[in-house]
Formats: structure tokens, C-alpha cells, sequence
């Protein structure tokens, strides 16, 4: 029994979407070096539609794997498709985390989250403030 | 290439040490207590053991406890100690930041019966100071324990020097070496060792056997009531094969030592060397003053974790001393008091070396390792920053 399934394995070694997009419309980080986890998600934007994303990630196997699930996940989409990616959805399309790894989903969430209301406020577009998480669960990071 | 890496995790049982065994599994299998000749030849083999295992660290065989391993050990030695301070009145225990944490667990459930307990800090080169001992001595001092060698960063302690302190001071000294069994010449009474703790899975051992020596005159408290074994010191029908095998382990293990030791020195210090080329690397631990086996160092902008899959993916089984892979939050307890910060510790990668490493090997170490580090920077955005000069390179 490996650690992680081979969905996880696969997107670890074989990332998809990694890199830097030059003059994003949006952009998120998320996460703390001092606790081992920092994704940055940069999103290039189109007529609401999310026409590239690319990500970069400080972590460990399931955090790298989340952040290339997860923007497979939204390229291509509506912005409004990608408000609703939940962490679940990331874990489950990986095929399950195990539990101490699920605040990795979580992460690779709240990153893409990040991204669009860096986008919305660049672009003036009034949101709901709720939809966006306000790290309420990064409580049980008192590392440092 | 399949390079085990993993050496202070656990070691591959030699031939030796299976051979040795196998007549205790399935032919001689008398319980040593039964009084049939079966059973006495379990009892005599158990006792040849006994005499082996106290010959190489000089100690009598009357004074070893065999054990379940090294956590057990610890924890008997140091509640040994601490039952025979509370019955002096002296509830004062001095210990270091680095110890194990067989070590660091009992020492905390003790501060809650009462106890106190003194945590030296250790240098950045991972090393206890003596003098730090001697001035921590109280006069209600009933135990002093540090580690022989560093499970993780492999910095030998200055083990004679601390033993002759307490010696002199009248204080027990308890070592958990280990790490340092069967590896580095250990001698009980030179070193002013009251006891010592040991693991055969160290040393090509079995799994679940060690020992502890005592002094004699140190008085034990049993962790396992039940039965007259072990001097009526631990219970339970004695592990007869695994202790067999222990023996033989370390017998081969002695044997060989300084042939190994210097092999390994050699090549430990030319993995450093092709280590410390990567930017933004550094050794942890003091360089000289450490395992043969033991390379540790930490990789800005990485995280050790993702680092160990992408080297399995390479052949090479190795640990790291991130959050990730301690189950915790935060990343090794021996790295953070060494002084590296939370964000360099947890880019930490071990690799402890195996008697049978080879040149060759070293040399796929080193090439895997930078790949490794080279990809995983090529995708990190804590590494971006440090590049662009957002964030000061710390290492």
C-alpha cells in the first residue's frame, strides 16, 4: 500500500500546468513557508472565461499534486464554474488524500479562490465576500 | 540504481545474524525458563549473549537488561534513575534540546510528577558543551542523560568528558547510544557511562530486541511487571532469537568497525563535498564530529517531503526532517534547535549510509539529489522570491 494513489503520483511527477503567467489578471498565494505549504496560482482571463492558469508550489507530494488537479479542473471553465471548486471535488478527482494530507485540497482551493478575487477587484466586479474563505481553518497552523 | 539510504531508520539484518537465529526458531524454541534440556539451551544461548553484548562495551554480563530496543531502554533508565532521585529527595534531571524523543517523552511525563527537568541548548554544530553540564549540576541533580550520537543530524557528543563530570558531581549518567552501537567503540567504564541504551535493528539486528546496561549498584524499576526474567528486571518470556541475532550483529558489527567507519568517513565526506555544491545548501551538523554514516543537509526553497518521493522515484530511500513526514506541524525538533528556521527546516534530507556503500553509489547520490532539488526549485514560488531577491537567502 503506497502512501498516495497513483492519480496523486502521476500529478506530482508529471504536474501539469506549472509556471508563471506574465501579466496575469489574476493572481493568489496562499499558504506559509514556515509551515511547509505555499501555492500561487496565476490566472489569464477572457470574456469571464478562464483561458490559462499555471501554478507554483512549496510543498510536499499531495500539495504539488492538489495545485495541478485543481487547475486542470478550471481551465477552460467560466469563472463562475471555478468559484465552485470545492476541495472535496480536488481530493476526490485525485482519487482520495489521506487525512492528514487533506488540508492540501484545501489549499489548492483557497489558492484558485485567491486568484479570482484578485481578479474581481482588479476588474471592479462586485462579489460576495462570504464565497471567500477567510482562513478560519488555518487555526491549527501555529507553526512558527 | 537501488541505494538504501535509510541506515539510522533501520539496517538490513546481515547473514550472520539470521544464521545465528534460525536454530532458536525452530529447533532450539525452549522457553529459558523451563527446566528440561530444551529450555536450557535456549537459557545458555541467552546467556552467551549476554557475555558477548557486555564483552564489546566492556561492561559485566550481570550488568545487561535485554529489552524490547532502544525506546524501552531509555524509558527504564531513566525512570530507573529518577524512582532512585525521588527516594534521595532530588527530582532534577538535565537532559538536551536533540535527544530522541523516547527520551523527550518520558522526561515531559516525569515534569508532571514533579520532576525538573533542565534542557541544554546545543551549538549550531549540534553539540552539547560539557561545561554546560557541569554548570547545570544542582545539588539535587539525580540523573544527567544525553545522547551518544544524534539520530538525525549525527553529531557525536563529548560522551567522556560529560561522564567524567558526573562522575565526579556524584550523578548518574545515562546515554542513549543508539545510534552509536556497533557503529563508533564504546567502552562503559572509560566513558563514565552509569547506562547506556541500545537497538539491534541499528547494528543488522532484528527489529523489537536492545539492551540496556546498568551498573551494578544502579537499582532498576521495572516497566514490565510479571516475572523472574531478567534478573526479575523485565517480564516477559526472553526474545531468544532476536537477542541470538542481536549478539551476533554486534559481534560482526565490533569486528568490523574500524574498516567500516573509515570506509564510510571517506565517503560521507565526499557526499558532503558534492552536497555543499548545490546553491543555497548547507551541512547540518558539525562536519568532523559525526556519524560515518551521516550526511543531513537542508535545501533553500524546497520542501523535504516532495524531495524524498521524487529520490524513491530514483531508487534511493532516504528521510527528511519536514512537517510533512514527522506527522506534525512543525518540522524537526533537533533542526529548529540547531538554529535553522521553520522554512529551511523543513527542506531537510538524511541520508544515512550503509556498510556495503560504494563509490559508485555516492556519486548517484549526488547527481540524484541535485536533479531532485533542480526540479522541485524549478516550480517553487518561495524559490522565485528568494531568486528575485523578495525574500533574503538565509542559507
Amino acid at each position: 500500500m503506497a502512501l498516495y494513489s497513483e492519480k496523486v503520483m502521476d500529478h506530482f511527477r508529471n504536474p501539469r500546468n506549472v509556471g508563471v503567467i506574465e501579466n496575469a489578471d489574476g493572481v493568489g498565494e496562499v499558504g506559509n513557508a514556515k509551515c511547509g505549504d505555499i501555492m500561487k496560482i496565476y490566472l489569464k482571463i477572457e470574456d469571464d472565461v478562464i483561458r490559462d492558469v499555471k501554478f507554483e508550489t512549496f510543498g510536499c507530494g499531495s500539495a504539488i499534486a492538489s495545485s495541478s488537479m485543481a487547475t486542470e479542473m478550471i481551465k477552460g471553465k467560466p469563472v463562475a464554474d471555478a468559484m465552485q471548486l470545492t476541495n472535496k471535488a480536488v481530493a476526490e478527482a485525485l482519487d482520495g488524500l489521506p487525512a492528514h494530507k487533506l488540508h492540501c485540497s484545501v489549499l489548492a482551493e483557497e489558492a484558485i479562490k485567491a486568484a479570482l478575487k484578485d481578479y474581481y477587484d482588479r476588474n471592479g466586479i462586485a462579489y460576495d465576500a462570504s464565497q471567500f474563505p477567510d482562513c478560519a481553518h488555518c487555526d491549527g497552523c501555529v507553526c512558527g | 540504481m537501488r541505494i538504501y539510504a535509510d541506515n539510522a531508520a533501520t539496517t538490513k539484518m546481515s547473514q550472520t545474524a539470521i544464521d545465528a537465529m534460525l536454530p532458536y526458531l525452530a529447533e532450539a524454541y525452549g522457553n529459558p525458563s523451563s527446566l528440561y534440556a530444551l529450555g536450557q539451551e535456549a537459557k545458555d544461548a541467552l546467556e552467551r549473549a549476554r557475555e558477548t553484548v557486555a564483552g564489546i562495551v566492556n561492561a559485566a554480563p550481570r550488568e545487561i537488561t535485554f529489552t524490547s530496543g532502544g525506546s524501552e531502554a531509555d524509558n527504564q533508565a531513566i525512570r530507573s534513575a529518577a524512582a532512585l532521585g525521588a527516594a534521595a529527595g532530588k527530582k532534577h534531571i538535565i537532559s538536551d534540546a536533540i535527544e530522541h524523543h523516547a527520551v523527550l517523552h518520558t522526561l515531559k511525563k516525569l515534569e508532571k510528577e514533579g520532576f525538573e527537568v533542565t534542557l541544554l541548548p546545543v551549538g549550531r554544530d549540534g553539540l552539547v558543551r560539557a561545561e554546560d553540564v557541569a554548570a547545570a549540576i544542582r545539588e539535587d541533580t539525580c540523573l544527567v542523560t544525553v545522547m551518544y550520537a544524534n539520530n538525525e543530524i549525527g553529531t557525536v557528543q563529548p560522551i567522556r568528558a560529560i561522564g567524567a563530570i558526573c562522575r565526579e558531581k556524584g550523578v548518574l549518567f545515562h546515554t542513549d547510544a543508539v545510534q552509536a552501537v556497533g557503529h563508533l567503540p564504546i567502552d562503559v567504564a572509560a566513558d563514565n557511562i552509569d547506562m547506556l541504551s541500545a537497538s539491534a535493528h541499528k547494528f543488522h539486528g532484528p527489529k523489537g530486541v536492545g539492551f540496556l546496561y546498568a551498573k551494578k549498584g544502579v537499582r532498576l524499576v521495572n516497566l514490565i511487571e510479571g516475572g523472574a526474567q531478567e534478573r526479575g528486571k523485565r517480564a516477559g518470556t526472553e526474545n531468544v532469537a532476536g537477542i541470538v541475532a542481536m549478539a551476533a550483529a554486534l559481534k560482526e558489527a565490533a569486528e568490523r568497525m574500524d574498516e567500516t567507519a573509515a570506509k564510510l568517513t571517506a565517503l560521507r565526506d565526499t557526499l558532503i563535498a558534492g552536497l555543499s555544491a548545490i546553491p543555497h545548501a548547507a551541512l547540518n551538523g558539525d562536519p568532523a564530529k559525526r556519524l560515518p554514516s551521516n550526511v543531513n543537509f537542508c535545501f533553500e526553497g524546497i520542501e523535504g517531503e516532495s524531495l524524498l518521493l521524487l529520490l524513491d522515484d530514483k531508487g534511493v530511500c532516504a528521510s527528511s526532517g519536514s512537517a510533512c513526514t514527522s506527522g506534525s506541524l512543525d518540522p524537526s525538533h533537533v533542526l529548529l534547535a540547531i538554529g535553522r528556521p521553520h522554512d529551511v527546516a523543513h527542506g531537510s534530507l538524511r541520508l544515512s549510509l550503509g556498510d556495503d556503500a560504494t563509490p559508485e553509489q555516492i556519486a548517484y547520490l549526488i547527481e540524484a539529489v541535485k536533479d531532485v532539488v533542480e526540479k522541485l526549485r524549478g516550480f517553487s514560488p518561495v524559490w522565485r522570491d528568494l531568486c528575485a531577491g523578495k525574500t533574503p537567502f538565509l542559507l
